[in-house]
């Protein structure tokens, strides 16, 4: 195997999830593009300590593997809260902060 | 116990913190704290008297060889009484400048008495005041309020040093001010205790300028130190006096003495329980306090014991008289009762005066007893028999339906007034005699005079109150037995607590166990004194008939009736009296407007012509170089690019804020736009 194929699933993945986020309307979508994006980062740590031998990135991985959880855990529960408002999840009409 | 007094004082500190904090949570809404902590304390101080007792009674057993201390023109101790050091116990508070402030706890007879006096006092105005205020809005407050009044007087009861006592004294200032102005919503009341905040404040001034006088002459301090340099030979004269007089104040401000007095009467603004607390216990006895405690620097200040007139022995005097003769005019109950106080607090005070120093604390300790038992027997009044009202004119025949109250308050009368074997015969009578056998003659006058008119006041009182016809419009009927009870407690003290220093019967025991013999002037001991004790029963006894013969056959008595009205004289007297000596019309138009008025005046002299010329001056210099600032440079100059850079600014907010739509996604893709023009950026350059 090469490094190049984990490289380039990672980087389709990331893509998945800019696109995900930037044109996705449904709140709880935007979170689980979020998701992609990260594990995206996973692989790219992994498939580097793998190719490297070195544990770090790994351990890195685990980091991002927790983080993520809190993470949705937060954003789950902005989103209930949005749905709770304005009776929908779509993002578009959160824009309170308009200047 | 004897050195860990500090808990008495800190019982009701902790309840008052514990009701501040839980009150309205805990069952009874606090009141049941108070009482608890207030209740401990009483038996902490039973137990110390108890103990202290036994101190002086081990000490006399064998005391020789310790009673060799010789003062300046004052033996102490000697073949009689051993010499009892008290019990000093003391903890550095902090130190600065090498002095160190201690605080700490300083018992001997005179602290052991007032703790018991502070404390019962207190537990019975507590138990009262769950019967007297039981709905009150702020009933949970009031009895946090009462806990830190009995802690803030112990504090100044037990303290060690001056410095301590200034805070204890203070407090009990705040206390009674937070107290009086109970019911603030009316405005009467609050003006009653600021009032009574800013004439004690006024002696107040005296106390920290005779405790920092104290502290230069004596290096420390500490009361002992102080005592024992007044009643040393170290002791300079001149000092001691200028000392003495600025205490002197400060008893006057605290314990109303003639003429700064005029706080006490609108002091019964407050609850009534309040008032019996202020009255007997607390706040007022303060100042006798302070003069019991530091009695050296006074005896040799002011010279006691040389006889003649002094100030503490005049102003006392004063007192006596003029308290008594404005409480014949009151038509309020409380302030009869005030006015009688003020009267009975200058009896104290002209007892230390004249070298009574038992017969002055030991009137205190009975004062305490039956003060209290009347102003809750006023209180009891206007709880069942006139709801809420003071005023005597609503009141009489109230002897029937309230039968209880009725027997309590003419025993603390009778007490009051000084009658056969009650408890204010004892004490009032070895003022008397004191006074007398001190060379005071008259002073013994004064008292004498001071005892006829205190027996006719009270008498016109219970008149008014009990007897004759119900004026009032409501159904008079009997307190309940929380408030009941602590008037029979106080009835039996008010007939009983005499009997602890009677002459004639060999118990003397304030002599033997109160007064101090460690550094204290060697006062002479004075045998009781048949005809005078006679004379005074006799004339109060002939003052009470008089006044009751008056009253009650008032009608017979055309040509008095109306007296006032019709005679110019007798009008113009009654005026005088009902106008308290224009006292309070002195302070505040003649004395307040006097002093505001020249000075009102002079500064607008100096602001018309000094200080407008220097202005105008100095505006019509500053408008000329304002017009050029303002015409060329302000106008062209600065405007021009304050405006240009606002319209800079406003554009580019403009344009930037299409930006903000606040839709998140929108930010996101501005991010990920810019990160990936900085990527390609960066892969340009290095690679490339």
């Amino acid at each position: 195997m090469q490094l190049n194929q984990f490289l380039v699933l990672s980087a389709f993945l990331f893509g998945t999830g800019i696109y995900g986020v930037l044109a996705r309307r449904n709140g709880v979508l935007v979170l689980m593009s979020v998701e992609l994006m990260l594990n995206a980062v996973n692989i790219n740590l992994i498939a580097f300590s793998a190719f490297n031998r070195n544990v770090g990135g790994q351990v890195f991985a685990l980091f991002v593997i927790a983080i993520a959880a809190a993470e949705v855990g937060v954003g789950l529960a902005i989103v209930l809260l949005i749905y709770r408002n304005l009776r929908s999840p779509d993002l578009d009409e959160v824009d309170q902060l308009k200047g | 116990m004897l050195d860990a007094v500090w808990i008495v004082t800190a019982l009701p500190a902790a309840s008052f913190l514990v009701i501040l904090f839980f009150g309205k949570r805990l069952p009874k809404k606090g009141a049941g704290i108070g009482i608890a902590a207030v209740g401990a304390s009483f038996v902490l101080s039973c137990i110390t008297a108890a103990q202290w007792i036994d101190h002086v009674n081990a000490a006399e057993g064998h005391s020789v060889g310790l009673g060799a201390f010789v003062g300046k023109g004052m033996l102490l101790s000697g073949s009689e009484h051993a010499v009892v050091k008290p019990v000093v116990h003391s903890i550095t508070w902090w130190h600065n400048g090498g002095v160190s402030f201690g605080v700490g706890t300083y018992v001997d007879g005179l602290t052991v008495m007032m703790m018991f006096v502070v404390t019962i006092i207190s537990l019975l105005v507590h138990i009262y005041s769950t019967g007297y205020m039981r709905g009150d809005h702020r009933y949970t407050w009031y009895f946090a309020c009462l806990s830190l009044f009995t802690s803030s007087m112990l504090l100044l009861v037990v303290a060690d040093n001056t410095l301590q006592m200034l805070v204890g004294w203070e407090l009990v200032g705040l206390c009674s001010f937070m107290l009086i102005g109970f019911w603030w919503e009316d405005p009467a009341n609050s003006r009653a205790a600021i009032k009574a905040f800013l004439t004690t404040r006024t002696g107040d001034i005296g106390l920290m300028i005779g405790v920092i006088i104290l502290f230069f002459a004596v290096g420390s301090f500490g009361i002992e130190k102080t005592n024992v340099y007044a009643s040393g030979p170290l002791g300079q004269h001149d000092i001691l006096l200028a000392a003495s007089v600025c205490l002197m104040i400060a008893i006057m401000g605290k314990s109303g003495q003639f003429p700064l007095h005029t706080w006490l009467p609108d002091a019964m603004a407050g609850p009534t329980p309040v008032s019996a607390l202020i009255h007997a216990a607390t706040m007022v006895v303060a100042g006798v306090f302070l003069g019991a405690r530091l009695y050296p620097v006074f005896y040799d200040g002011f010279s006691i014991g040389n006889g003649g007139v002094n100030m503490m022995a005049l102003i006392g005097g004063i007192t006596i008289l003029i308290g008594a003769v404005l409480a014949f005019v009151q038509q309020d109950i409380k302030k009869v009762l005030a006015y009688s106080t003020i009267s009975q607090l200058g009896y104290m005070v002209m007892a230390l005066g004249v070298g009574a120093w038992v017969a002055a604390v030991f009137h205190l300790f009975t004062h305490a007893f039956f003060k209290a038992l009347l102003f809750l027997g006023a209180g009891s009044v206007s709880h069942g028999g006139t709801h809420h009202s003071f005023d005597m004119r609503e009141m009489g025949g109230l002897r029937k339906s309230m039968p209880i109250t009725f027997w309590t308050f003419l025993i603390g009368s009778l007490a009051l007034a000084g009658i056969f074997p009650l408890a204010g015969f004892w004490s009032k009578d070895e003022i008397l005699v004191n006074a007398g056998a001190n060379g005071f003659d008259v002073f013994l006058v004064i008292g004498l005079v001071g005892a006829f008119l205190t027996a006719a006041y009270m008498t016109r009182c219970v008149y008014l109150t009990f007897f004759g016809e119900y004026r009032g419009t409501h159904h008079p009927h009997e307190s309940e037995r929380s408030i009941t009870i602590p008037l029979i407690v106080l009835a039996g003290f008010s007939i009983l607590a005499g009997l602890v220093n009677a002459a004639p019967l060999g118990l003397e025991k304030f002599a033997e166990y109160v007064q101090p013999t460690f550094a204290f002037p060697d006062l002479m001991h004075v045998e009781f004194d048949y005809p005078k004790a006679i004379l005074s029963v006799a004339l109060a006894t002939l003052a009470i008939g008089i006044a009751a013969f008056y009253w009650f056959r008032r009608e017979e008595f055309g040509a008095l009736e109306g007296l006032t009205k019709r005679n110019k004289v007798a009008h113009a007297g009654y005026a005088f009296l009902e106008n308290k000596y224009y006292l309070d019309h002195l302070y505040e138009d003649v004395i307040v407007d006097g002093i505001r008025g020249p000075i009102a005046r002079a500064s607008y002299w100096v602001n018309q012509h000094v200080i407008d010329g220097v202005v105008n001056g100095a505006g019509r210099g500053a408008k000329t170089v304002g017009q050029f600032a303002y015409g060329t440079v302000d106008q062209r100059v600065v405007d021009g690019a304050v405006n240009g850079l606002a319209r800079e600014t406003g554009a580019a907010g403009g344009e930037l804020r299409k930006i903000q739509t606040g839709q998140v996604q929108r930010y996101a893709l501005l991010l990920f736009a810019a990160v990936g023009l900085l990527s390609l950026a960066l892969f340009l350059t290095n690679v490339l």
